[in-house]
């Protein structure tokens, strides 16, 4: 296979996606519409973030809300308290989260497979708690944003289109971070420390450090997406940003999509979200517990039917095409052990 | 801080304690004999009051004689979830065997929302009700025989698992899968026992309590994440240590809402799984 038209292949198919992205709203101009694509590229940005340490490393996180959750409080605490700019607010809580991934990573990347799922929940879910107890934060009550404001400086919007180039953005950016990673000898070590950690550290790959680096990185963009979801919707509460079903969300949609892949993400959000919100208004959302259904059996169904995502499904259908190639890459599979 | 309140505080933990110790011993089993982390066991409890509200709505049948046939219907349940989602994602990777259980979970609350609503339920008129006073410790009739039941069904699979022929099949296949495997166990039926046992177990959980519970489709995560609590400190796998662990998480639990404030209870009982797991992931009694 000669790798240089493959990626240049892959190049054009980016742009020519990124263009077709910037230029959709144009198309798209019903403002609930918008906010549906809006929710998409906010899922993906988050399970592009997740993937670099729950897919590249292979550690598997249930706990990225709290990242979440610490992105939306740090920028939303900032604007309230000191006016500051949610651009600088954004960094600041991105920084908040990393230093708050590299503790928390510390003593628990002692931990595999389950228990280090565990010990994420549990960090969340005290970090919740926490939240909602600190009347610094004000509590349970939540935080509203200026509603009296609106600018790119505070970063608030009357309508819905400032906000998706914003996010737009922030999905790029974080799909180059996340690229950059893949390609680098950074990328390597996630991967040797997923697929055979025992090798790696035969080989002198410091798992721990390979393994903070990665959560840091996650953590970071994570905040960064929290940030965002604080300025879109202009109020936050514990329950919004810090619960362990968007901790969930965010690595199903990963796993969804096809977990290690740099586009599995992006497509896991598509399907994930809009399934989410049709089901919602198909059906209500005002307890009937049909979108729930709906929901929960698409993830039976993936999980049972389709470990490698919806990418290795299509690599599956691939193969099985006249004329495919025997090589093609394989969705690469979780496979980690307590 | 009077004696008196200290007792009373420790008798409360206690009581809610071998509650605690009940819903895990399933989840322990579960995870013992197939490595398999039920996310959806609070669920299997949730089922289990409802079970309890409708003998008691439509047919009014007591809670507490109903429980036989809770034991029952949830082992039922067990077994069919088995034989449906968990038979199919065995050799799965983990995280597809932690979504299968999540995506279960997530379904059976739909499932309750959609045919109960989710409005909370309360079961008046008990057989068992009051309260007991013992010298100045006073405590629920509903809560003491609910802590009564768990002890009683604790033992109870303690004593299966150790004195008959299955259950000691079933301890063999938790401890080595293929030397069972080659006695001529067969594993598969272990496997589909082990989830409608630890059904049943959760399932009975929630017929005790359901006398003083408020009964509703998410009252399974109340319970949950003090199961994998309880399940961690007491050793994954191990019966004997979740019971024990359930008592001391209970306790805990009590104390330390007592001390610091109740709603940090939650955050201190999470707390300590952070503590076992990190200086012994192990638990109490788990295999090393």
């Amino acid at each position: 296979m000669t790798t240089g038209t493959n990626s240049s292949r892959k190049m054009a198919g980016t742009a020519a996606l990124l263009a077709l992205a910037a230029i959709l709203p144009l198309a798209v101009t019903e403002p609930s519409q918008q906010n549906f694509l809006i929710l998409i590229l906010m899922g993906a940005q988050m399970g592009v973030a997740w993937n670099i340490v729950g897919g590249y490393a292979g550690q598997v996180s249930l706990g990225h809300a709290v990242f979440y959750g610490i992105g939306a409080y740090t920028s939303t605490m900032l604007l309230l308290t000191l006016g500051l700019t949610p651009w600088i607010g954004a960094l600041a809580g991105g920084l908040v989260a990393a230093a708050f991934a590299l503790a928390m990573g510390w003593p628990c990347f002692r931990l595999k497979g389950h228990y280090f799922a565990m010990a994420t929940i549990a960090v969340a879910e005290i970090m919740q708690i926490l939240v909602t107890n600190s009347d610094a934060l004000e509590g349970a009550v939540g935080l509203y944003l200026p509603m009296d404001q609106s600018g790119w400086g505070v970063l608030i919007f009357l309508s819905k289109l400032p906000y998706y180039y914003v996010i737009l953005g922030l999905l790029v950016l974080t799909v180059l971070v996340s690229w950059a990673i893949e390609r680098s000898h950074i990328g390597y070590y996630f991967r040797a420390i997923k697929d055979e950690p025992e090798a790696a550290r035969a080989l002198g790959v410091s798992l721990t450090r390979y393994k903070l680096i990665a959560l840091t990185v996650s953590a970071f963009l994570t905040a960064m997406g929290g940030s965002f979801y604080a300025q879109k919707e202009m109020f936050i509460d514990p329950g919004s940003v810090f619960a362990t079903t968007i901790s969930i969300k965010i690595a199903l949609i990963a796993i969804l999509g096809g977990v290690g892949r740099l586009t599995g993400p992006v497509l896991g959000a598509v399907i994930l979200i809009t399934i989410e919100e049709y089901s919602r208004t198909l059906f209500g959302s005002t307890g009937s517990g049909t979108d729930m259904i709906i929901y929960a059996a698409m993830i039976i169904l993936v999980a049972v039917f389709s470990p490698s995502g919806v990418l290795g499904l299509l690599g599956d259908l691939r193969r099985h095409l006249p004329g495919a190639k025997p090589d093609t890459v394989k969705a690469e599979k979780m496979e980690i052990r307590p | 801080m009077t004696a008196d309140i200290l007792f009373q505080v420790l008798v409360s933990g206690l009581l809610i304690g071998l509650i605690y110790a009940l819903v895990a011993v399933g989840l322990t089993l579960i995870f013992g004999v197939m490595d398999i982390v039920n996310f959806a066991h609070g669920e299997f409890l949730m089922l289990g009051m409802y079970a309890s509200f409708w003998a008691f709505a439509l047919f009014a049948i007591d809670p507490i004689v109903a429980l036989p046939l809770t034991a029952l219907l949830l082992f039922a349940v067990g077994v069919i979830v088995y034989q449906t989602v968990i038979r199919r994602i065995l050799k799965a990777p983990m995280l597809s065997q932690i979504f299968a259980t999540f995506g279960l979970m997530i379904l059976l609350r739909g499932l309750a929302q959609f045919f109960w609503k989710p409005d909370h339920r309360l079961i008046p008129h008990s057989l068992v009700s009051g309260n007991v006073a013992f010298g100045p410790v006073q405590f629920g009739l509903p809560q003491f025989v609910a802590a009564l039941g768990a002890v009683g069904v604790t033992g109870a699979l303690w004593m299966f698992l150790h004195r008959t022929r299955l259950g000691t099949a079933l301890e063999a296949t938790a401890i080595d899968r293929e030397a069972a495997t080659l006695m001529g166990i067969d594993g598969q039926k272990m496997f589909a026992l082990a989830w409608g046992i630890g059904a049943a177990c959760a399932g009975l959980a929630g017929g005790l309590i359901a006398t003083f519970f408020p009964i509703f489709p998410e009252v399974g995560s109340n319970f949950i994440l003090i199961a994998f609590v309880v399940v961690v400190l007491g050793g994954f796998g191990s019966v004997t240590g979740a019971f024990l662990a359930g008592i001391i998480v209970g306790l805990i639990e009590v104390l330390g809402g007592f001390l610091v404030g109740p709603e940090y209870k939650t955050a201190i009982v999470l707390s300590l799984l952070l503590i076992v797991l990190l200086v012994r992931p192990r638990g109490l009694l788990g295999k090393a």
